[in-house]
């Protein structure tokens, strides 16, 4: 009976320095056999490797967490899913049939959604570019538009001239929160005094029916306060267009950037301890609502939340493809999954769990993608047991930004699957092959090559 | 070559008392090391760890350039062996 083998590892002792993070223990490591019950081994064999999985009990629990902790404290709510997050359609039409309606920032996004079947007042159009004739279509379908910049409230005056109605319209601002960076590149600003001309030259054109005010003061927000801000400042902003322009605000739109749990690089505590729960942002929101508000005035509170919802329901599968020695002594592991489909690996640190029980010392070791580019990192420096070819890692939370950030970059972009409540496993997207890539192409005829 | 002056224990703790390390090596780890100090080829290593632990030659080879390439960082493995 032979033994049972440990790949050998030698590690050198060092004196006064504890490690207090507690992250290389046997029992600390992270194993994970299936997702929603489905063998990683099975999704694998079925669909290959690399390969994003999504949730559907994760998707569909997290969005009724955030839309309970909101409807329970406010009465006018709509929720309206951001697409850029991910607009797979399986994973819309799983949020619209929760009763999401449709936040769109580009002409491609709204033909994207209208495909889908939402109709044209079910989506909220903002960003800073609307081509034109995007905007004929989003006025005659009844979309709600955001209005970034005065170029724009000039187009709309045109489109209601050329359509002869008058369009619904809302403004974007932007102001101090107190969130560095401000976003101040898109929409008006509101300390300036540049969001009031917007609505004053909205009331000099008379051709446009100012109903909404729209803010979004960032991304991953770890301070519920700024929310308050926001709320407070976009409830007496208001009140002013409506007391001094006879608009009546039917709606306030504040955006997204909620986090998920995910560990952003440079950031100590676990995200479980940094990252602040969907209850207090929902406090913070509608109590600073509620105190500003007038009397029995309940205007529409919009909340386009992406990350916080999509995030955690989408996990990675990918294999190790081989194990190498760095000159700096540094073990370092070659994954066939790289930046080019984990474009959120330039800022988070993943959760690493592997598909089997894997024996022997942690190490420290650097995750590098199949990418023949330097900048194919993964993950800069973890603690994992010495990896045998073949383990597959399941990395998460992924489900926001990488599947619509992600290349068509030296390799194709993989499969993606989602598992349904009942463990059925449906394929929402098939990996790409090479008449995706060349279908665009176009050879002129004296290149032709005679090999 | 360097590993004949370590002093090394059977649970694989190991003192270089020229430059005043010590290293943690694993039971697979002290199997290499022990023979590697007897002078054995990479081939003899590759078929003894294969003959005694669960592993099939060609991972065992695999895992020992990758250990002789660490015990080399740390300083341990000079000489004709390299």
């Amino acid at each position: 009976m032979k033994e049972p083998y440990e790949k050998p590892v030698i590690q050198k002792l060092k004196t006064g320095m504890v490690n207090k993070f507690g992250s290389s223990p046997a029992y600390a490591r992270k194993f994970r056999k299936d997702i929603e019950g489905v063998p990683v081994d099975e999704l694998v064999e079925r669909f290959g490797s690399p390969l994003f999985v999504f949730s559907e009990k994760k998707l569909r629990q997290k969005f009724r967490e955030v839309k309970n902790a909101f409807t329970l404290r406010y009465p006018n709510v709509e929720f309206s899913w951001s697409y850029k997050t991910n607009y797979l359609d399986a994973i819309c039409a799983v949020l619209h049939q929760e009763g999401e309606t449709a936040e769109v920032v580009s002409e491609f996004e709204y033909e994207k959604a209208r495909r889908l079947g939402v109709p044209g007042n079910q989506i909220i159009y903002n960003g800073p570019y609307k081509p034109y004739d995007s905007l004929v279509t989003a006025v005659k379908e009844g979309a709600r538009i955001n209005i970034d910049h005065f170029e724009e409230i000039a187009d709309l005056e045109k489109v209601a001239d050329e359509l002869g109605v008058k369009p619904r319209v809302g403004i974007r601002l932007n102001m101090d929160t107190g969130i560095h960076p401000q976003w101040s590149r898109f929409g008006f600003n509101l300390e300036s005094g540049q969001a009031l001309d917007a609505v004053k030259r909205i009331a000099s054109g008379g051709k446009l029916e100012l109903v909404g005010l729209h803010c979004h003061i960032g991304t991953f927000i770890l301070d519920p306060h700024a929310y308050e801000v926001e709320v407070k400042k976009m409830v007496d902003f208001s009140y002013t267009v409506e007391d001094q322009f006879g608009f009546k605000i039917e709606y306030l739109d504040i955006g997204g950037g909620f986090p998920s749990k995910n560990r952003l690089k440079g950031i100590y505590l676990p995200p479980e301890v940094a990252v602040p729960s969907v209850d207090e942002f929902a406090e913070r929101v509608c109590s600073a609502l509620l105190s500003s508000l007038r009397p029995g005035d309940y205007p529409k509170l919009i909340l386009e939340s992406g990350r916080a919802i999509v995030d955690e329901a989408g996990y990675l599968i990918t294999t190790v493809h081989a194990a190498k020695r760095l000159p700096s002594g540094l073990k370092a592991y070659v994954l066939d999954a790289g930046v080019n489909i984990l474009f959120t690996a330039f800022w988070y640190k993943f959760n690493v769990e592997l598909d089997r029980e894997v024996y022997g010392t942690s190490e420290p070791c650097v995750l590098y993608g199949p990418l023949c580019m330097n900048i194919d990192v993964v993950d800069d420096l973890t603690y994992l047991p010495p990896l045998p070819r073949g383990t597959r890692l399941i990395l998460s939370p992924v489900g926001a930004y990488n599947v619509t950030q992600w290349m068509q970059f030296i390799r194709y972009r993989p499969a993606v699957v989602l598992i349904g409540e009942n463990g059925e496993v449906d394929l929402i997207r098939e990996a790409e092959d090479l008449t995706d890539i060349v279908r665009r192409e176009k050879l002129p005829e004296r290149l032709k090559l005679e090999w | 070559m360097n590993l004949q002056r370590l002093a090394i224990n059977d649970e694989g703790f190991i003192f270089d008392p020229e430059t005043g390390n010590s290293y943690t090596v694993n039971k697979t780890g002290l199997f290499i090391i022990k023979f590697l100090k007897e002078g054995k080829s990479e081939e003899e290593i590759v078929k003894a760890l294969s003959e005694k632990f669960d592993v099939s030659e060609e991972d065992a080879r695999r895992d020992l350039v990758d250990f002789m390439e660490q015990l080399r960082l740390y300083g341990l493995l000079e000489g004709e062996n390299v």
